[in-house]
This record gives structure tokens, C-alpha cells and sequence, in this order.
């Protein structure tokens, strides 16, 4: 049986199917928040390098830096995935090599949303008051010393927002990844469709998908929290532990998206 | 007066944003240990004279020399050249700043806003770095905030921390830029009392801009009056300030008295 | 294979590439067009309808955007397939949707941005509300808005890829089809990817312009 009204004729008998399938649901969300983690690490590095790169003095690696972030993205998720996926084996040697599906998933979704990300990263610390650059030059401390002691710490607090919808965005780009032979989250609750029916088995897709999410949010608000406490705005992460289940909103900080 | 020895030279400075010259043609000195106030109406380029100091601002065309040092250019063989990254940097180390807003680092609590320097650029042990901030702490009135984060002190209260921080390095040049003008006027006393204790205590030189024109009287040595880019006219604060001989400084006392 | 790049076969892409580039452009204006019109009914009634009201609508919005597309797609298409002859359609209605809870959140911020000086200022003209808000509010607030709106946009064309799940026949899936036929993916892959960086590259350029015009 099918349909809004199969939805809840079923639900019991499909609670129990899926009950039986759980190895398999649970394997599905393993390879989701593996993708998910692994993928947004590289992205976070990836944008650290190129979004300071983007405010080097050196023209050539302020051109280097911008190039790579047009680029990827530019020209898409699916094709960056499929490139590495359908592509890449095919070049000749020493150019071509297979990757195991999981490692395309993290480098795409790495490379895309960092791409994404380096530019809340130029942005963040582009908005950190001037006056804070000019008090490190009056004080002759380093522009590395600078960066890492007292610019970034700042920055760091701007950017969480913008950052957490990217990692969002990126959870749920990861659910093309069936499309590369990596079984995940979505590719596994599509096995037990046929037999649950497809509100019962989408319905259950997306409030996993959800649920993922909000945890997500949730580790952000507490660092954007943790963040903003170290900086003296806003009250310490004990106080505020409220504040961690609020939405992340659709922000986007310079560059957040396109 | 301690006026002998030029500390701070300008040689036909000049310094335009754009197209909008605001320094034309300058050339003025410090003495060592001597104090100059810039007075003049906002817009005439006094704040961007402490800013060419600190090279945070790049000299359009002239000579700055700090102790017989080139600043930001120098001339050789004939040409005027640029001072490298890291010489201007060991040179700017003798200059302190002290801003309007006073840029506090608001991720560090006071006492490693203050000991930030010393550490990592002079080099200082921990140990050393914090019982000369303790000191200078104490100097200010603020030894009793040194855990607190800028965010949790006055306006007032941080000005303080940021002069404390900026002497932490020991500088021979002091600039200081409008540092009461951000402040409620309750707050402005504490700063400008402190100022005065270390313009009595201490021999740095100072360059400072200022709208307080009682506190100009008593530290300065020297007065200068500033309107769209140069000096109309420069002397003794008592000079300046009783008796001033171009008719623009008298427009400018008038309207600011 | 002998050489990596085959010109004859970038050349024989380049046809089906093309025609899948054709609803990738559709799919991106039609798509856009619906999440700009409920983008800005969601954030007018999230902004002054009743609580009753605003508070589900709140909840559906923070669902969708907080759920992949991809499965949006697949469960929409299987839904409504028997009653909806283009796959296209449903697919650009999904797109839209799943956007407008971004460009609802955009219109937020743009309202949000409106000083309130301006709400009192129409309070004290005695401009009726629906009046407040075409002529004084919702102006400034587009304005405010243009910018992000344009990003949204370019994230929507190069998100259209998603519509191979249902098998729609735009250019990232010609591509893959085009792989899958002949045994050579490089040539019409990374040709897709191209002609997105062409195109999405000087409309992100102009909406950095067009950022700074109005900042």
C-alpha cells in the first residue's frame, strides 16, 4: 500500500522492517557523517589556506589563491564529483588513478564547499576592525604573530555562522554520493522503499537528514557561543546553553554562497 | 627644555589620499624628550602626521627620520628609496601609539594585552614581561583589572590599559591621537591625569593631537597650529594660547574655548 | 586510450551538452522566479501574520532548508509522478522551494535592515499596513537584498546537476549518458564543468560589482 493514507496503515509493521534493517540504516549513517566530517575538515583547511592566501602581499599567491576558489566554485559539485569519479581513472599514467569512493566524496565535497568557505574566511578577517591591524603595527608585533594571535581569534567568532550553513549545505550535498557507488544514508533507506513504501522511507530520510543537521547546529552555536565568550561579547557557554538549539538562519557572510 | 638634539624630523612631507592632498610640503622637528601638540580644526591633517610616524600610513613624497634613522623612504645616490619591511618595523619599535579608540585586543585579558610585545618582539621573559606590566599597571590605576577583558572595562578604564601597553615597550616617541576624544566626559580627567604624570615622570618625546586644549597647555613644550596641511603658526603653549598672532589660530581658539 | 583528450569527442558532446544546458537555464530562471515570489510571501508571514500561522510556517521552512535536495527531488518525483506528466516541472517547483527558504531568510534580513524610523514614520502618515509595506518597506528592503539574492541564484544553476537523481536530461547528466555510451567520460565531463565556470564566473563578477555600487 502506498500513499498519505498507506503511511499510516503501515507504520507500525514498516517500524518493524526498518527495525530489521537497521544494520544496514545505521552503516548508511555511518558513511553520511564520515563523508559529512571528513569533508568539512578538508573544507575547513582548504579555506584557511586560500582565504589568507587571497590577503597575501605576494601577487602571485593572491592570484594563485583566487584562481583555485573560481574554480571550484565555479564549476559545480555533481561535475567535480563525477570528474574525479568518471575521469580521473581514465587519464593516462601517471595522471590517472582510481580513488576509493569515499575519498572522491571528501576531496568534492572538501574542495567545493572550501572553495565556498575560503571566502568567509577572506571576508571575516577583512571585517575585523582596522584599528586592531594598527595597534599590532604600533606595537611592531609580526603580521604572522598578528594573524594568529589576534586576528583570527576575532574573525574566528564572525565566520561560525556562515560556516555552520556551509556544513549544512555540504551534509546535504553529500547525499548525491550513491551516484558514485558510496552507500550512504540516502542510498540505504532507497533499499527498503519497495517494501515500506515511499512516504514512510523519505519521510524517515529527511527527518534523519534533519536530525543530522541540528546536531550540527548545535556543535556550532556552542563554538560560535564559545567563540564570541572569548572575545567579550556575549555570556559564557554555560549561561547560554539555550541559545545552542536556535537556527542557524539562512546567513551568508561575504561569499557564503556562489 | 630639552630641544637640542632633533629626535623626530619631517622633510617636505607630503601625503595626498587620492587626489586630495592633506600634507603639503611639511618640514618640522621634535627635539629629544620634547612634547608638541597639533591643534587645529578637524580635517587639517594633524592625525594623519601621528599616522606617517607609525607607518600606517605610506608617505606620498619627503623624508621622515626618526633618531638620524629614515622611516618609511630615504635618499640615496640621488633617489628616494623605500626602507625595507623589517628595517621600518625595527625602527617603528621606538615609536608607541596610543588611538582614539584604543584598539585593545579584545580576545586577551589586560595584563596579556600588555605583555604581548614585550614577549614576542622584545623578547622579554614571561616573568619580566608581567612585573613591568604590574608596574605600569599600577602606574594607571588599573593593577586591580589586569584579569579582566576589555570588553568589561570602561572606556575610560581600556584608554588607560592601552597607554600602559603602549609604554610596555618602552618607547622614546610617544603618539598620542585624540585619546580622550572617544571617552564620556566623566572619563576624560582620569586619562589625561595619568598622561601627566608620565609626561612629569618620563623624557620620551611626545607628539600628541588633542582637543583638550588645557591639558595641550600643561604638558606641551611647543604648540603647533595646523590648517589644511601646514603650520600657520608654531611657539610656546603660553604664546599660542594667550596671545596668538595669525588670525586663524584666533578664529580656531575662539570657537573651541 | 592513447590520448587523454579526444577533440572528436568534446565535439560530439557538445550537442547533447548544449541541449542539457537549455533546461539547466530554464530550470534556473523558472526556479528562481518561484523562490523570489514565496521567498518574499514567507518572510512577509513570518513577519507579521499570527503566531498560529507564522510559527508552522517557521517550522516547514527550517525543515526544507535543513534537508538535502537530492532527496527532495527523488520523494516529490515518486509522489507526484502520477499526477504530473514533466519530471522537469516537478523538479523545478523543488528547486524553487527548497530556495525560497533561503531567499525567505534574505527578504528577513533586508526587512530587518529597513530602519524602524521608517515603520514609525509611516505609522505617523497613517499609511495603511499593506500600504507600509509595498511602497515603503518591501523597495528598501529589495535593495538591501539584490546582492544575496544574485548568489542565490548562481547556487541554484549549479545545483540544477541534482536533477539527474530524477533523470532529467540536463547537461551534467548528457554528459554522464554521453560517458556511459561511448566509454569516454573526460571530454564531456569536464566540458560541462567549463561552461558552468563560464557562465556562473562573470554573473558572480557582476554581483560583486553590483555589491559594491549599492554598499
Amino acid at each position: 500500500m502506498d500513499g498519505v493514507i498507506g503511511f499510516f496503515a503501515d507504520l507500525g509493521p514498516n517500524f518493524q522492517l526498518l527495525l530489521d534493517r537497521s544494520p544496514q540504516i545505521i552503516e548508511g549513517v555511518r558513511v553520511t557523517v564520515l563523508a559529512t566530517v571528513l569533508g568539512a575538515l578538508l573544507a575547513l583547511l582548504i579555506a584557511f589556506v586560500f582565504g589568507i592566501a587571497q590577503l597575501s602581499k605576494a601577487a602571485v599567491v593572491r592570484w594563485v589563491a583566487r584562481i583555485f576558489v573560481e574554480f571550484f566554485r565555479g564549476t559545480s559539485l555533481v561535475v567535480q564529483l563525477f570528474w574525479l569519479f568518471f575521469v580521473l581513472p581514465q587519464l593516462p599514467y601517471p595522471l590517472g588513478f582510481r580513488l576509493d569512493p569515499l575519498l572522491v566524496a571528501v576531496l568534492a565535497l572538501g574542495l567545493n564547499y572550501g572553495a565556498y568557505a575560503a571566502e568567509v574566511v577572506r571576508g571575516s578577517i577583512n571585517s575585523v576592525p582596522k584599528g586592531q591591524y594598527e595597534a599590532l603595527s604600533a606595537l611592531s608585533i609580526s603580521p604572522a604573530r598578528g594573524m594568529v594571535r589576534v586576528i583570527i581569534p576575532q574573525a574566528w567568532a564572525l565566520m561560525i555562522p556562515s560556516l555552520s550553513n556551509l556544513w549544512i549545505q555540504l551534509l546535504k550535498g553529500s547525499a548525491i554520493v550513491g551516484s558514485i557507488t558510496l552507500y550512504d544514508l540516502f542510498f540505504q533507506v532507497e533499499q527498503v522503499r519497495d517494501r515500506t513504501g515511499t512516504w514512510f522511507a523519505y519521510l524517515f530520510a529527511l527527518l534523519a537528514y534533519f536530525l543530522i543537521a541540528w546536531v550540527i547546529v548545535v556543535i556550532m552555536n556552542a563554538l560560535e557561543v564559545r567563540a564570541k565568550h572569548s572575545i567579550g561579547r556575549g555570556p559564557a557557554l554555560r549561561e547560554a546553553w539555550r541559545s545552542l538549539f536556535r537556527p542557524p538562519g539562512g546567513k551568508t557572510a561575504e561569499g557564503g554562497l556562489a | 627644555m630639552p630641544e637640542n638634539t632633533p629626535h623626530l624630523e619631517f622633510r617636505d612631507v607630503t601625503k595626498s589620499f587620492g587626489g586630495n592632498t592633506v600634507l603639503n610640503d611639511l618640514n618640522f622637528t621634535v627635539g629629544t624628550g620634547e612634547r608638541v601638540t597639533l591643534i587645529g580644526p578637524s580635517g587639517s591633517g594633524k592625525t594623519t602626521i601621528l599616522r606617517l610616524v607609525m607607518t600606517l600610513e605610506e608617505l606620498t613624497g619627503g623624508y621622515i627620520d626618526l633618531g638620524g634613522n629614515p622611516l618609511q623612504y630615504e635618499e640615496r645616490g640621488g633617489r628616494r628609496m623605500r626602507v625595507p619591511d623589517r628595517q621600518r618595523r625595527r625602527t617603528t619599535q621606538q615609536v608607541g601609539m596610543v588611538f582614539q579608540h584604543f584598539n585593545l585586543f579584545p580576545n586577551m585579558t589586560v595584563m596579556e594585552n600588555i605583555v604581548e610585545a614585550p614577549i614576542h618582539v622584545m623578547g622579554l621573559k614571561k616573568a619580566e614581561a608581567e612585573a613591568k606590566a604590574e608596574a605600569l599597571l599600577d602606574k594607571v590605576g588599573m593593577a586591580w583589572k589586569k584579569d579582566a577583558r576589555p570588553s568589561q572595562l570602561s572606556g575610560g578604564q581600556q584608554q588607560r590599559v592601552a597607554i600602559a601597553r603602549a609604554l610596555a615597550m618602552d618607547p622614546e616617541v610617544l603618539l598620542l591621537d585624540e585619546v580622550t576624544s572617544a571617552l564620556d566626559p566623566e572619563q576624560v580627567g582620569e586619562v589625561l591625569a595619568v598622561l601627566q604624570d608620565i609626561a612629569a615622570e618620563t623624557d620620551i618625546s611626545m607628539l600628541i593631537v588633542t582637543h583638550e586644549m588645557q591639558f595641550a597647555r600643561d604638558v606641551s613644550d611647543r604648540v603647533m597650529m595646523f590648517d589644511q596641511g601646514s603650520i600657520v603658526e608654531e611657539g610656546e603653549p603660553d604664546k599660542i594660547f594667550s596671545d596668538p598672532s595669525h588670525q586663524r589660530t584666533q578664529d580656531f581658539l575662539r570657537a573651541v574655548l | 586510450m592513447s590520448s587523454w583528450w579526444s577533440w572528436e569527442h568534446a565535439i560530439g558532446a557538445l550537442p547533447t551538452l548544449l541541449d542539457g544546458f537549455k533546461i539547466t537555464l530554464l530550470a534556473t530562471v523558472l526556479g528562481t522566479l518561484i523562490a523570489l515570489v514565496l521567498g518574499l510571501i514567507v518572510a512577509i508571514i513570518r513577519r507579521s501574520a499570527p503566531s498560529i500561522v507564522s510559527a508552522p510556517v517557521t517550522g516547514v521552512v527550517e525543515f526544507v532548508r535543513m534537508t538535502p535536495l537530492v532527496v527532495q527531488l527523488v520523494f516529490a518525483n515518486l509522489v507526484l509522478s502520477p499526477y504530473v506528466d514533466s519530471t522537469l516541472a516537478i523538479g523545478i517547483w523543488v528547486l524553487g522551494i527548497h530556495y525560497t527558504t533561503y531567499m525567505a531568510e534574505v527578504y528577513r534580513a533586508g526587512i530587518d535592515a529597513v530602519p524602524t524610523g521608517q515603520w514609525e514614520a509611516a505609522t505617523a502618515l497613517s499609511l495603511p499596513r499593506s500600504r507600509t509595506w509595498r511602497a515603503v518597506i518591501v523597495p528598501q528592503a529589495i535593495r538591501n537584498t539584490l546582492p544575496a539574492l544574485g548568489n542565490y541564484a548562481i547556487s541554484m544553476f549549479k545545483e540544477t546537476p541534482f536533477f539527474f537523481v530524477i533523470y532529467i536530461p540536463e547537461m551534467v547528466r548528457n554528459a554522464q549518458t554521453y560517458g556511459g555510451d561511448t566509454f569516454r567520460y573526460t571530454e564531456a565531463i569536464t566540458l560541462a564543468g567549463l561552461i558552468f565556470l563560464a557562465a556562473s564566473y562573470p554573473t558572480s563578477l557582476l554581483i560583486r560589482r553590483l555589491e559594491k555600487k549599492l554598499a
